[in-house]
């Protein structure tokens, strides 16, 4: 196997939490709290998990939108966590984003082409015939009209804001995408369109993604690997085949028995999971997932289950698992 | 209406028949615009059009208006005329030159310094606090107190009223601009700028400074009705512009004295600067009205 294009070793984040007057530190919300995990070249792993277990956080330390408290996160090679702002700047041509909403990320005042242009202007000596030339190509690429780049944002559709944002991300020509969430804000049909989309792209340029998305349909189109996050922690990890059609955590089960499978005769074993999500700021001891988990014994309430390979190249944090 | 006028109507250029829908739905700002301009073109015609205005006749002194032959260009009374026998008319004219000069002024230079500190504040965190005690130790300052404590101590002068009447109103930009800013910032398109490698002053530029425009105009207007007002506030005290120069302060200032026997001394140029205030707030109304989004669905 060749070198990952990422490797996040014991990732966290904790958000302090300031109360009163002089802004005291009372507390942290762990939301990400020891992830590690590796994306090889042209590959795509997503990352699931519902909503508040960190999963976007860990999108944005990857671009470093917010800073890491401790762990590595190494691109190509180099730790991106060390380095100052304007090293930084050197390597972020190689990790671009795409963004949940295609609204809030795209600037309303200003025109597609120059939405585009803007990674060019930072990184590319290019002339202005030249860079509008790229542009034009690059929207192409994502099935968009050149001359769409007079227009404002407001007057694409949901699915053409997307693609103007994918073609933000691509147009460096980066090693990673980490998109995040892509798609949810877009209707189901436009959905479809947009990931195939990034599957061909995927293919013409030998790209990487790291896919953030609470939707397992979607996963199940675009993944390769998945890993499963709960409260700040990976809980498994591995290839998608095996784990759709046999996941081995109990917080997998219940995930995938709660998709919908677009066959109404279907049925399947349903493992329902009462409760909410504990708080981050106080998360249960031991197994995080313990205090919902119908399997939940002793060892779990006190000890916290490491993460390990129980199959080639399948990772689960489950002392319940056997190896 | 006949067929042919008919036909006029509706072969009208199309940008008139635009203005006239524009018209139709922002009444303020057109009035106010109309209303300023008027007053913009006498301002800077008047030493063309009028006498003199400091020119003293003591044999016709405080002569009531008399609006016959009203563009006769020897007339000194059109307006009437004060207690040194000079004419109201050419004062109340020159006085909307300091009025205007006064309130542009005081408007473009507190907005350019606001903003810049605003930027500054709004996007570098750690300058912010100490930028917002600041700016709250100059908002305290009254700008008539501050006026007339910089004539104590220089001479005074229209560029000193000017400044005097900046310092207090350039701390409201600042919290506007840092209010606009800190909302941009957290705003998608801010990461995704930085995530194609942006640098801060290129996002400031380009991402934040045009979303400061709108309520930044909306802003000046006030600024330039407040400092108007504060401009004959002073001059009213004595602390503003030197008395060789005519303003609608230091007019008002002088007919005080006779005001019961000739109302005129105090009416027109007190009648010319509500008449400027008005124009101005209601171009700034109409304008907020306009820029605001939550309201742009009339546009």
């Amino acid at each position: 196997m060749s070198a990952p294009v990422l490797e996040v070793t014991d990732l966290v984040k904790h958000f302090p939490v300031q109360r009163g007057l002089l802004r005291r530190t009372v507390a942290h919300v762990k939301a990400v709290d020891g992830v590690s995990f590796t994306v090889a070249p042209g590959e795509t792993l997503c990352l699931v998990g519902e909503s508040g277990c960190g999963k976007s956080t860990v999108a944005r330390l990857i671009t470093r939108l917010v800073e890491p408290t401790g762990g590595s996160i190494r691109l190509g090679g180099t730790d991106i966590t060390k380095l100052d702002d304007a090293a930084m700047v050197a390597h972020r041509r190689r990790v671009q984003m795409v963004f949940q909403d295609p609204y809030a990320s795209l600037n309303p005042k200003l025109r597609a082409g120059d939405i585009v242009a803007e990674p060019l202007e930072n990184y590319e000596a290019m002339g202005r015939a030249e860079r509008e030339e790229a542009v034009a190509a690059v929207l192409k690429k994502v099935g968009l009209r050149a001359e769409m780049m007079r227009r404002f944002p407001f007057e694409f559709s949901g699915g053409q804001r997307q693609r103007l944002g994918i073609a933000r991300a691509l147009a460096l020509r980066p090693d990673l995408i980490v998109a995040d969430e892509p798609v949810s804000a877009l209707d189901v049909s436009v959905q479809a369109q947009v990931l195939n989309l990034l599957v061909d792209l995927q293919e013409e340029f030998g790209l990487s993604y790291l896919f953030v998305s609470h939707d397992l349909g979607v996963v199940e189109h675009i993944g390769h690997r998945i890993a499963v996050m709960y409260l700040g922690r990976i809980v498994e990890i591995g290839s998608k085949d095996d784990i759709v059609s046999e996941p081995l955590h109990p917080y997998t089960k219940a995930l995938i028995s709660a998709a919908p499978i677009p066959d109404p005769r279907a049925r399947r074993e349903k493992l329902v999971i009462e409760g909410d999500v504990p708080s981050p700021l106080d998360p249960p001891p031991g197994c995080h997932f313990h205090t919902r988990c119908p399997f939940a014994v002793a060892r779990c309430r006190s000890e916290a289950p490491a993460l390990r390979e129980v199959r080639p190249g399948w990772n689960v944090a489950c002392h319940l698992v056997e190896t | 209406m006949s067929e042919a006028a008919i036909a006029a109507e509706e072969a009208r250029p199309g940008r008139l028949k635009a203005f006239g829908t524009f018209a139709r739905r922002n009444p303020t700002i057109v009035i106010g615009a109309v209303l300023l301009a008027f007053m913009v073109t006498l301002a800077l015609l008047a030493p063309l059009i009028t006498n003199p205005p400091m020119q003293a006749s003591p044999a016709d002194r405080l002569k009531p208006p008399d609006f016959s032959n009203f563009f006769d260009p020897e007339k000194r009374d059109r307006f009437g005329t004060d207690n040194l026998g000079r004419d109201i008319f050419a004062r109340t004219l020159h006085g909307a030159r300091v009025s205007l000069m006064v309130g542009l002024s005081v408007a473009i230079l507190a907005t350019v310094i606001g903003l810049a500190i605003g930027l500054v504040a709004g996007y570098y965190r750690r300058v912010d606090a100490v930028v917002m005690r600041l700016m709250d130790g100059l908002m305290s300052i009254p700008s008539i107190l501050l006026a007339i404590a910089l004539v104590a101590l220089t001479r005074g002068g229209l560029l000193l009223l000017i400044i005097a009447i900046t310092i207090p109103e350039v701390p409201r930009v600042v919290r506007l601009v840092r209010a606009v800013v800190l909302a941009v910032r957290e705003r998608p398109f801010v990461d995704a700028a930085i995530s194609v490698g942006s640098r801060s002053r290129k996002i400031i530029i380009r991402h934040v400074l045009p979303m400061t425009v709108a309520p930044l105009i909306v802003q000046a207007t006030y600024i330039c009705a407040s400092a108007i007002l504060i401009e004959a506030g002073l001059s009213f005290l004595g602390a503003g512009v030197p008395p060789e120069i005519a303003t609608w302060g230091n007019m008002i200032a002088q007919s005080r004295l006779f005001f019961a026997r000739a109302p005129w001394l105090i009416f027109f140029p007190g009648a010319a600067l509500a008449l400027v205030v008005l124009a101005v707030n209601l171009l700034g109304d109409g304008l907020r009205d306009r820029l605001d989004p939550r309201l742009a669905r009339r546009m």
